[in-house]
């Protein structure tokens, strides 16, 4: 069925209301409402306004400096672009990793997870959650938090510092690492970074905890708001362990359907092209991926990331991580699952269960063990998936047999979250905006649902030559003169 | 022991002339400065309020579109503004997330603007952003000499 609230009858008669750029997100995003004169909502879009390139940046490089160079798509995930290039260069070269080169990996990777949360958490959402949606826009940003919630902030900083720290020690520098290579890691951790982050790991166990149990807090204080903002009802997928565990580094892919049941379990993501399916709509670079035994993008949408996740594993591997897991699905009889607030308490237990993870692998001798690489045998093409802090993020390369990388594609956390995001924004320009007059404040509310997906809109962008575009020349009085179109294959037509 | 002096840069390296940053930073690096310590990112963020800890001075260094060629510099004030946009913060908020953990005032900290004018990815540093470099690097060099402590 056609989304509603997606495409109004007569956009042309309808009042603009534009909020560029969509802050505290990554990337250039801008979210056009179209309202009548009543002011009733008519049409709601969360569009990505910059194109860039990025299998084009990859195609035609040598597949060893692929890892490194994919970190320069985004300054915001560098990490997860670089091991998802690894996982998929060292299918490729036919490689299973040794036991020291895949903890290593999952500490970075972890680290990864423990600073990207904690930054979105202490940084980007407490300043709504903390002080109001509508609160006042000078006090609602981090320097605000800090002034407010010094005790609050100051974890936040040190959380982050921690993780980065974690980064820096695994792959080797602070940002353009080197740790992760096709075939393994080029370093184990030393016994003296070992014990450096061990000195600190309980501490930050201990206030991943309190991050937990303050998220908690918030929805019990403000449960019936929290359940309802932005509530809607989405198929779900991410990687899961063999025995049902959250697994974020590696897994098979389970996808569940809105009510629960299972469509997939545990099935190969090299293949992911059998299960996914990316549909183009002419307003958005961003595509809008969706299942494929589901038939079209009005029905088989999905999300991912971290309420995704926590949903549909069977359990957590860590104790502290898998008891907050447990409240948070009985809390309120599960009403927290289907919520879209219910990300930030899932970044959370996720946060936790890193934090725990890291502790784990530092007890283990094999992160500092000696053999860092293995060989196997080469093949033309390799699909690497990890669980990236906003979900699943596929990398899929082919490599020509002078070593360069003749195809890529890739397919980021938030392109799989464009729908929900979209969805989102329209339940809650309904339930906030609808008939009234437009203020800053309620405006924030839509910021604060897209915000709820932490999403890393300059990630999420089609190929060169794969992006629809449409040209329209509106004359003085509002009326379309001339149209061009562009579609997915790069066919202009005009109409 | 921390070095008394950091040069901070930022920047994507491949993103045209936003690798100014990091370019710059490179060059310092490879003098081999005594009591110089040179860090890079992609971009600014709170936790590198710790790395002002313990220094005399700070020069953080950033691609400009806004900058008069070849470059420009100023002298920054911790600020509690509000132009936090995405994921990054600018320096005055670093130095203010300064103030806020230590409840003390952030060492100097100087902001050398190189201007750049394109930053598409996968594009290398233009012609005119390699010569606002050198000049940059120039003035950083008299600079360093002129304030290297004791």
């Amino acid at each position: 069925m056609p989304f509603e609230l997606e495409t109004a009858p007569n956009p042309e008669k309808l009042k603009r209301v534009v909020i560029e750029p969509v802050s505290r997100v990554e990337g250039h995003g801008k979210v056009t409402i179209l309202l009548d004169d009543d002011d009733k909502v008519q049409q709601v879009r969360l569009h990505i306004v910059e194109f860039r390139g990025f299998e084009q940046f990859i195609e035609g490089r040598p597949y060893w400096e692929v890892p490194v160079m994919v970190q320069r798509l985004c300054g915001i995930c560098p990490v997860s672009h670089h091991l998802a290039a690894a996982k998929a260069l060292d299918m490729m070269l036919g490689v299973t990793i040794t036991p020291t080169a895949e903890k290593v990996r999952r500490l970075m990777h972890y680290g990864q997870m423990l600073q990207s949360h904690a930054l979105h958490f202490f940084h980007l959402s407490s300043p709504d959650l903390l002080f109001g949606f509508g609160s006042d826009m000078a006090k609602r940003n981090i320097v605000g938090v800090i002034a407010a919630e010094p005790a609050i902030a100051k974890k936040g900083v040190f959380l982050r510092k921690y993780g980065q720290e974690v980064i820096r020690m695994t792959a080797g520098k602070r940002v353009h690492g080197t740790g992760a290579i096709p075939g393994g890691v080029n370093k184990s951790l030393s016994a003296e970074d070992r014990a450096s982050l061990l000195k600190e790991a309980y501490q930050m166990i201990a206030w991943s905890r309190d991050a937990v149990h303050l998220i908690k807090g918030l929805f019990e204080q403000n449960l019936e708001q929290y359940n309802a903002f932005g509530r809607f009802s989405a198929h779900s997928m991410g990687l899961i362990r063999a025995d049902g565990a959250m697994d974020l580094y590696h897994g098979g892919l389970r996808a569940r359907r809105a009510d629960g049941s299972t469509l997939f379990d545990h099935f190969d993501y090299s293949n992911y092209l059998d299960v996914v399916v990316e549909d183009v709509k002419s307003w958005s670079y961003m595509k809008f991926p969706f299942f494929r035994s589901m038939g079209n993008s009005d029905e088989g949408w999905y999300r991912v990331g971290p309420l995704a996740r926590v949903n549909n594993c069977d359990f957590i591997s860590t104790p502290l991580a898998d008891k907050e897991r447990k409240d948070f699905m009985e809390f309120d009889n599960g009403s927290a699952t289907g919520s879209t607030l219910g990300y930030h308490w899932a970044r959370m237990i996720e946060m936790l269960h890193s934090a725990e993870a890291i502790k784990d692998l530092l007890h283990d001798d094999d992160i500092c063990g000696t053999e860092l690489m293995a060989t196997g045998k080469r093949q033309e093409r390799g699909v690497g998936v990890i669980e990236a802090p906003r979900g699943t993020l596929i990398h899929d390369y082919s490599v020509d047999e002078n070593d360069q990388v003749t195809h890529a594609n890739l397919i980021v956390s938030t392109t799989h979250n464009n729908q929900a995001m979209n969805e989102s924004i329209r339940v809650v320009a309904k339930q906030y905006l609808d008939g009234k007059e437009i203020t800053e404040g309620l405006l924030n509310h839509i910021e604060v649902a897209i915000r709820c997906f932490d999403p890393c809109l300059s990630c999420a962008t089609h190929a060169l030559g794969q992006m629809p575009l449409e040209v329209t020349l509106v004359g003085a009085d509002g009326t379309a003169i001339d149209r061009l179109t562009r579609n997915m294959h790069g066919v202009c037509s005009t109409d | 022991m921390t070095a008394p002096i950091l040069i901070f840069g930022w920047g994507n390296p491949s993103r045209g002339d936003d690798a100014l940053g990091p370019l710059f930073v490179e060059r310092i690096e490879a003098l081999n400065l005594p009591g110089v310590e040179c860090l890079t990112d992609f971009q600014l963020q709170v936790e590198h309020a710790l790395d002002l800890q313990d220094r005399q001075r700070i020069l953080f260094v950033d691609a400009s579109i806004e900058a008069v060629a070849p470059f420009s510099v100023s002298r920054l004030a911790p600020a509690r503004d509000a132009t936090f946009s995405t994921h990054a913060i600018t320096p005055e908020s670093v130095m203010q997330v300064y103030v806020d953990l230590h409840d003390d005032d952030p060492p100097p900290c100087d902001m050398l603007a190189i201007r750049g004018d394109q930053f598409e990815l996968g594009a290398g540093l233009s012609a005119a952003a390699a010569d606002h470099l050198e000049a940059a690097l120039r003035w950083t060099k008299t600079w360093l000499t002129q304030q290297m402590p004791a």
